[in-house]
C-alpha cells in the first residue's frame, strides 16, 4: 500500500502568464519532453500527458511566467 | 513548485529585461536561497548599483536600496557597520563592480566584510548599449571595440580571491540549482562572500558576438564550463578556454565588523 502512495503518479498542471511571457523559447527547448510550443510569440502547453513535471522549464524561464506543479503532491510537502 | 510570489513586488512586473536575458534566472536562483535559509525579508537588505542587473533590487520585498554606479559596496559597508544583524546582499554588474566601482569591491574584499556579493558577469555593460568592460573576453566585440577587443579581461572571481575573500564561487545560469546551492552557501559565510554568475545578455553582448539565442547562450555554459573537482586533474593546455565552475575558495578569517566591535568593547570594558 505504502509502494502504490509512493508510485502514485505524477500528473501536471501547467500555468503560462501569457502577459508576463516574453518568448524567449527557453523553456520550449530545453523541456526534455516536447511538452511545449511556441504560438504568436508566446509559450503555450500542448502535450501535457508527456509531462514528467521534472520543473526545468519553471527553473529556467527568467520572467515567473510557467509554473508547474503536481497535482498529485500538496504544494507544502511538495519538492 | 516554488512559489515566489510573497518575495515579489508584483506591480512592478513584467520585468524591465530583454526577452531571454539571464538575469532573471539568477533573481529566481536568489530568492529559492534565501527562502532554503529561511531568512525574515526584514532581516534582508539588498543593494545594488547602476545596470540592468542592478535593476533587480526594484523587484524584491526586502529592505532595497538602488544607489549610483560602482558604489553599492559602499552603502553595503555602510549598512553593515550599523546595523550588523541584517544580512546584506548586493548585487552587481561585472562593470558595475569593476570598472566604476574597481577599487571597493578591492577593498570589501580585502576587509573581509561580511556581505554577500552576486556579481551578474555579462562580459559587458548591457545597459548603456555594449560598451567594453573589463571583464569582456579578448577578442570579443563591443561596440566600443567592433574590431575586438585586444585588452586582457579581468579574473573577478580571481580578485575577490587575492584580496582576501571568505567564500568565493562561480556560477552559471545553465546550472541553476548550483548557482542556488552556491548563494545560499555565500550567504551562510561569515566574511565577504561571492558568487559570480555568468548571466547571458543576448542583446548586447550575444548579439555582437554571434552567440546565438538565448538557449545557445545558455547551453554554450555548459560547454565552456568545468567543475573545480574536473578541472583539478587536466593540464593547463586543456583548461585553455575554460571557465572553473564551483567553490573556489572557503575559509574562516576574522571578519570586519566583529573586529571593530572587539574595539568597541575593550574600550567599554576601560571605562
Ligand atoms: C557615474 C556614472 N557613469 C556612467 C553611467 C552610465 N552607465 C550606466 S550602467 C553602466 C554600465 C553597466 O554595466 P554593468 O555594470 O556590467 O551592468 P549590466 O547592465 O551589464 O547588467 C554605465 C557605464 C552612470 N549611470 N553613472
Ligand atoms: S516540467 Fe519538465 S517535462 Fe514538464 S513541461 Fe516543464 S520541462 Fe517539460
Ligand atoms: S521561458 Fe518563460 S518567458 Fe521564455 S518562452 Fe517560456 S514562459 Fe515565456
Ligand atoms: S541588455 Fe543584456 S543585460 Fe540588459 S536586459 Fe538586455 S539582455 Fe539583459
Amino acid at each position: 500500500m505504502a509502494e502504490e502512495t509512493l508510485r502514485r503518479k505524477r500528473e501536471a498542471e501547467i500555468t503560462i502568464n501569457t502577459a508576463w511571457c516574453k518568448g524567449c523559447v527557453i523553456c520550449v527547448e530545453l523541456c526534455p519532453e516536447q511538452v511545449l510550443v511556441m504560438e504568436r510569440g508566446k509559450a503555450k502547453v500542448a502535450h501535457l500527458d508527456k509531462c514528467t513535471v521534472c520543473g526545468l522549464c519553471e527553473l529556467r524561464c527568467p520572467d515567473f511566467a510557467i509554473v508547474v506543479v503536481d497535482k498529485n503532491k500538496s504544494p507544502k510537502t511538495g519538492e | 513548485m516554488f512559489n515566489y510570489e510573497s518575495y515579489l513586488r508584483l506591480d512592478k512586473f513584467p520585468l524591465i529585461w530583454c526577452s531571454g536575458c539571464g538575469d532573471g534566472i539568477v533573481l529566481k536562483s536568489m530568492i529559492r536561497a534565501i527562502d532554503k535559509l529561511g531568512l525574515s525579508k526584514d532581516d534582508v537588505c539588498m543593494v545594488s548599483g547602476i545596470g540592468c542587473s542592478s535593476r533587480l533590487t526594484g523587484y524584491v520585498d526586502f529592505n532595497t536600496l538602488h544607489t549610483t554606479h560602482g558604489r553599492a559596496l559602499t552603502f553595503a559597508t555602510g549598512i553593515k557597520m550599523a546595523k550588523p544583524r541584517l544580512h546584506v546582499i548586493v548585487v552587481t554588474g561585472d562593470g558595475d563592480a569593476t570598472a566604476i566601482g574597481g577599487n571597493h569591491y578591492i577593498h570589501a574584499a580585502r576587509r573581509n566584510i561580511d556581505i554577500t556579493v552576486i556579481l551578474f558577469n555579462n562580459f559587458i555593460y548591457g545597459m548603456t548599449g555594449g560598451q567594453v568592460s573589463p571583464c569582456t573576453p579578448k577578442g570579443k566585440r563591443a561596440s566600443t571595440a567592433p574590431y575586438g577587443n585586444f585588452e586582457n579581461a579581468f579574473n573577478i572571481s580571481g580578485l575577490a580571491q587575492a584580496a582576501g575573500a571568505s567564500f568565493v564561487a562561480r556560477a552559471t545560469v545553465y546550472n541553476a540549482v548550483q548557482l542556488e546551492k552556491l548563494i545560499q552557501r555565500a550567504i551562510e559565510r561569515k566574511g565577504f562572500s561571492l558568487v559570480e554568475v555568468l548571466s547571458p545578455c543576448p542583446t548586447a553582448y550575444g548579439r555582437r558576438n554571434r552567440e546565438g539565442t538565448p538557449v545557445d547562450m545558455i547551453l554554450q555554459q555548459k560547454e565552456t564550463t568545468v567543475s573545480v573537482a574536473a578541472a583539478e586533474k587536466m593540464s593547463a593546455e586543456e583548461l585553455e578556454g575554460k571557465i572553473i565552475t564551483g567553490v573556489l575558495t572557503d575559509v574562516e578569517r576574522p571578519e570586519c565588523r566583529e573586529e571593530y566591535q572587539k574595539l568597541i568593547d575593550s574600550f567599554r570594558k576601560e571605562g
